[in-house]
């Protein structure tokens, strides 16, 4: 057991601001003397440990001092074998956990609505997914998790795939069967990627759903910078037993800055140790708050604010009580409409909006005063914006045909033709729809009639399209010669 | 030995009173509340630092915040106060036989409890039998409140800490919903003079004013706020507050007051052409 009282790297940073070490060495602004401007608006305080690796405070590449230190007990608060401090967003925890997994032509399966990061680090690894239909609650517009049985057959299909990545929770709280998931892949020799960029209190709160590492999970991404209170960019990277951490290692530092922020890397430290100790508290608190506004939310009428009553024990094994989210079509209103209306009319700026809900993210930040506004200003919109209700679009889940591999379209010739003279075509790049948040097509797969009659109903019923590289989604890129 | 409360106005300007004693502090849930004595104003409430009322001059603020709308109103009955826990404006409101109802939200308790205990002279008629305390946040009660009051007063600290809520624009908009067709909704309307409360002002202003279809600002001289120009807004569905004045009707309430007349509540609406400008900038924004 570590001694979570401990934060080395944060007690390093100030041991080093004592000794008044004379600087002669980079960052150049020489804490912060060099540029006044600077100064003044982030404060001498931040500027003064804005540092340069060193003897006393470590190197990120290769770490044998505080930032081991820091990274063990973090490894232990999160019950891992091994964390590595990320500061690069969760998006580069998540492309060294699919970089040190799947290789080219690697086999990796995965729900559809992965973030676009781990589409992209196929691209960068040349692996090939194998997608599996994360299913969709048609009242709400939103995609759920992985059906079990669905994750077997895929399995039975590729015997031969390396990883599977999962989703602990969606952007919307969903979760999946994380555990029996695990099992099965294990079963099968495959390692269990899992993308925690909203899930970082699931390993300190009560009551929440499983975490990766309780849940035997090899890897996870956890966005410490979510509902873990660090630095924007900051990040976790957390290996099980399964994995060789000093190949991960490796892999990390073939895109990993030289140069790691010392802002972050503290934040990481800090922030680790508020949660191991203070986290229950902290994370009751939020729940306590999230539960308090959603019952409130509820008695306005016609919003729907969710919760634990869809838990239907497959698709939504599990939901994530501190989300609070809201579905607002029975108003009249798009959640996007009362996103703008909260931002604009009312100075209360909120996570998203899609089609048909709006996210407001609760965090230990908040306080009742805040809430009560949020309350009051949603059930005003209602009062004075409330219109005729309108229904959500259809959404049919396609099965995506992978032609090509990823990175194979990416770097493909490639020509750019009007979105219906696409069919048949492979397509070489992506289109992401929002709602419900997942690409209708990623580079290496299949234009088929249904997918561009799909891209052509979204478009009307106003989902937001983007990913391609015509800002009205009226042209694609397609690979040259492949049809 | 000298003993001096001070309170900035700004970042550059101070306001000092010479202190005899220092009867009281406590941190509540939500606020610091300082009660002291001094030679020149009396006895004086502070919460977080700032001035709420001296017994010397509190008179003026709440005349002026609650006889106005009432002198306009024909016929108030049922009376929403928000804050207000020193209980000036509940003394005031007790003058008026014709009340049947008053409610009052007070999100600090202690507020309450202090004030019995130290302002006497405020905190007077909490026990009349037509008031009811609610110790609740203002902003979650009026969510609930449908076309229930003739006249609702908004007597709030300054917009930050825990009178943040009561400057938002969901407030203001849950007051109107809150009063009946023909209700007036009052309000602590900072100042114009020094830049952060004219700040404020002005966010009051444009909110009030998208909120309700009458919305004007009238203006006291209260010694001991920043600046002493202090002001109120007057927002209502129906009545101007100065063409519906009811002076003559008002006066047969034979109410003694030592600041409040109908001419003055006429003047009061006259006000001095850099905060007029202000106005107009505000209400030509939205």
């Amino acid at each position: 057991m570590f001694n979570q009282q401990k934060a080395p790297l944060y007690e390093a940073l100030e041991d080093f601001k004592s000794m008044r070490i004379v600087p002669f060495d980079v960052p150049g602004h020489k804490r912060g003397k060099g540029n006044k401007e600077l100064t003044d608006f982030l404060g001498e305080k931040c500027l003064s440990v804005d540092v340069n690796s060193m003897k006393p405070l470590d190197n990120l590449c290769h770490p044998i001092g505080v930032i081991r230190d820091a990274e063990q007990i973090a490894a232990d608060a999160f019950g891992a074998t091994e964390a590595f401090f990320m500061v690069g967003g969760t998006t580069s925890s998540v492309q060294a956990m699919i970089l040190s997994t799947v290789k080219k032509d690697d086999k990796i399966i995965l729900p559809r609505n992965v973030h676009r990061s781990v589409i992209n680090a196929l691209i960068l690894c040349g692996a090939i997914p194998v997608y599996i239909n994360p299913q969709t609650d048609e009242k709400l517009g939103i995609s759920l998790g992985m059906i079990v049985k669905d994750v077997k057959a895929t399995i039975e299909k590729n015997k031969d795939a390396k990883a599977i990545l999962v989703n602990n929770p969606t952007y919307y709280g969903i979760c999946s069967n994380l555990k029996e998931i695990t099992e099965l892949a294990h079963e099968n020799d495959m390692l269990v990627l899992v993308d925690e960029a909203h899930g970082t209190h699931f390993y300190f709160g009560e009551g929440l759903p499983v975490s990766a590492m309780s849940a035997g999970a090899d890897m996870a991404s956890v966005s410490m910078h979510k509902s873990g209170g660090s630095l924007t960019q900051s990040s976790i990277l957390l290996c099980g037993k399964n994995v060789n951490a000093d190949y991960v290692r490796q892999v990390i530092n073939l895109t990993q800055t030289t140069s790691g922020s010392y802002l972050l890397l503290s934040s990481l430290d800090i922030s680790r140790r508020n949660l191991a100790l203070n986290g229950k508290e902290i994370f009751r608190k939020v729940i306590d708050l999230t539960s308090y506004a959603r019952a409130e939310i509820n008695r306005i009428g016609d919003y729907y604010a969710y919760a634990r009553e869809l838990i239907n024990g497959d698709s939504i094994f599990e939901f994530d009580t501190t989300k609070l989210t809201v579905h607002t079509l029975d108003i009249g209103l798009a959640g996007i409409e009362v996103y703008d209306l909260l931002r604009d009319e009312y100075d209360i700026q909120i996570e998203f909006g899609d089609l048909g809900n709006i996210l407001a993210y609760v965090s230990v930040g908040d306080n009742q005063k805040n809430i009560e506004r949020l309350i009051g200003a949603l059930s005003e919109i209602r009062r004075i914006y409330k219109k005729e209700k309108v229904s959500l679009m259809k959404y049919e889940y396609i099965n995506p045909e992978v032609v090509i591999p990823p990175q194979q379209a990416f770097y493909s010739e490639k020509k750019n033709v009007e979105i219906k003279d696409a069919v048949g075509q492979i397509c070489g790049e992506f289109v992401m729809s929002y709602p419900p948040g997942i690409p209708i097509l990623a580079p290496g797969e299949r234009v088929t009639n249904d997918i561009v009659d799909y891209i052509m109903y979204a478009k009307e019923k106003g989902c937001s399209l983007t990913g391609t590289e015509d800002m009205e989604v009226n042209r694609l890129n397609v690979v040259e010669g492949g049809n | 030995m000298e003993l001096w409360y001070s309170e900035n106005s700004t970042e550059n300007v101070k306001f000092s009173i010479k202190v005899d004693k220092h009867i009281y502090t406590a941190q509540s849930e939500f606020q610091r509340i300082d009660i002291f004595d001094s030679p020149e104003f009396g006895r004086f409430l502070t919460l977080d630092g700032y001035i709420m009322l001296t017994e010397k001059d509190e008179f003026i603020y709440h005349e002026m915040i609650t006889h106005v709308p009432m002198a306009v109103h024909p016929d108030p009955k049922s009376i929403l106060v928000i804050g207000a826990g020193d209980g000036g404006v509940i003394r005031e409101l007790t003058k008026y036989n014709s009340i049947e109802c008053i409610d009052l939200v007070e999100i600090d308790e202690m507020v309450i409890d202090v004030c019995k205990e130290y302002l006497p002279k405020t905190a007077c008629c909490f026990d009349d039998p037509r008031l009811t305390i609610y110790y609740q946040d203002g902003l979650k009660f009026i969510r609930d409140c449908d076309d229930k009051y003739d006249i609702i007063i908004v007597d709030s600290t300054d917009p930050f800490g825990p009178g943040e809520g009561l400057f938002t624009k969901e407030f203001y908009g849950n007051c109107s919903k809150a009063l009946e067709a023909d209700g007036i909704m009052v309000n602590q309307h900072e100042s114009a003079f020094y830049e952060n409360d004219a700040k404020a002002m002005k966010r009051a202003h444009s909110r009030i004013f998208k909120s309700f279809p009458i919305s004007r600002v009238y203006q006291a001289h209260i010694p001991t706020y920043p600046s002493g120009h202090w002001l109120f807004g007057f927002a209502s569905k129906k009545y101007h507050p100065v063409r519906d004045l009811r002076a003559l009707q008002w006066r047969q309430h034979n109410i003694d007051t030592k600041y409040y007349n109908t001419n003055l509540h006429k003047g009061a609406f006259y006000l001095p052409n850099y905060v007029e400008k202000i106005l107009r900038e505000c209400e030509g924004d939205e």
